[in-house]
């Protein structure tokens, strides 16, 4: 057993156990610590496949930034632990069906290599080995697969877009700095001079 | 892949491997030590949560303000944003005037979202 064999089975071992514990732990921000958890092993994953950069990528963007938008999503629900494994029964079977399509869909990809070996390998770039990983992605990604590249774009700007439509609420009544504003006040517009009568208040 | 580059690129990242072990071995020490080697003599009064003298009032598990969603979502976009500009930048001679302007294109498609989310004031706190 080669040494890159014995890391696969290290981190494919603690993947797959830590995806058992992201849905049997009781304590939902348990179930996100052990998502990160697998998320790094399954870097390591990418690693063994000589994908760096997509390994890189994992860490930075999943375990740095998306798993900090999950445990907000965990913690912005009233954790109540008690009453938190009630309701999870009655969305068995929603999770039971999106399951087997994704199995299906899982077994259908790798099945393909099977069935038509040369359709399967053609339809991915080959690696380039003469370049480091992140070149032979970077020469492909912006010319030959330019479409989704594009596409990714469009996704982002409506995830921005989204986001900003639903959670942006301005309160009424809260003073803003306005840095023009207040630049351009002269003492004639921020002072004015009143005439008190004597005897009288404002 | 050919097993003789997988291989160099695999013992490039041996020093990560041992940096790993290195402070999972660290970590676990430091956290089985206190409880074999420390005294614990518990008691209600010392393992009581402590807050500034009285009662603590409720739970510390509150609901977070939904706000630090919108900037954690923010900043993932962006993130995102860059990751895809380090292979361009290193394959920058190799895409040439096309993938220039490919590159152009995403950053303009992301720098409507920001003209956006900066002029409706999702950067502001308030």
């Amino acid at each position: 057993m080669t040494l890159p064999v014995f890391f696969f089975y290290i981190f494919s071992g603690i993947a797959i156990a830590s995806a058992v514990m992201v849905i049997s732990s009781r304590n939902p921000v348990h179930s996100v610590l052990f998502l990160i958890l697998a998320f790094i092993n399954a870097a390591g994953i990418f690693m063994l496949a000589g994908a760096e950069f997509l390994a890189m990528i994992l860490i930075i963007v999943y375990v740095g930034a998306v798993m900090v938008l999950f445990l907000f999503v965990v913690m912005m629900l009233d954790v109540d632990f008690a009453d938190f494994k009630r309701g999870a029964l009655q969305y068995m079977p929603v999770g039971v069906i999106v399951g087997v399509i994704l199995l299906i869909e899982l077994l259908m990809v790798a099945g393909s290599t099977f069935v038509s070996p040369e359709l399967a390998a053609g339809s991915a770039m080959p690696i380039n080995n003469a370049v480091s990983n992140t070149q032979a992605l970077g020469e492909v990604l912006y010319t030959r697969y330019v479409f989704l590249f594009q596409g990714a774009g469009l996704i982002l700007l409506v995830a921005m877009i989204g986001a900003i439509v639903l959670t942006l609420h301005h309160r009424k009544g809260v003073k803003r700095q306005d840095i023009g504003e207040q630049v351009a006040r002269n003492p004639k517009t921020a002072i004015k001079v009143v005439k008190v009568k004597s005897g009288e208040g404002l | 892949m050919q097993g003789e580059t997988m291989n160099d690129l695999l013992f490039d990242y041996l020093p990560i491997i041992i940096f790993l072990a290195l402070s999972a071995v660290i970590g676990l020490a430091l956290l089985v030590a206190p409880f074999v080697i420390a005294v614990k003599r518990p008691d209600p009064e010392k393992v009581s949560a402590y807050e500034c003298g009285f009662e603590a009032f409720d739970d510390a598990r509150m609901k977070f303000d939904v706000r630090f969603y919108l900037v954690a979502i923010l900043f993932i976009i962006f993130d995102l944003e860059v990751a895809f500009l380090f292979p361009w930048a290193v394959a920058f001679k190799e895409v040439g005037w096309f993938g220039f302007w490919s590159m152009m294109i995403f950053l303009g498609i992301l720098t409507v979202g920001f003209i956006y989310e900066w002029r409706k004031g999702a950067l502001e706190w308030d």
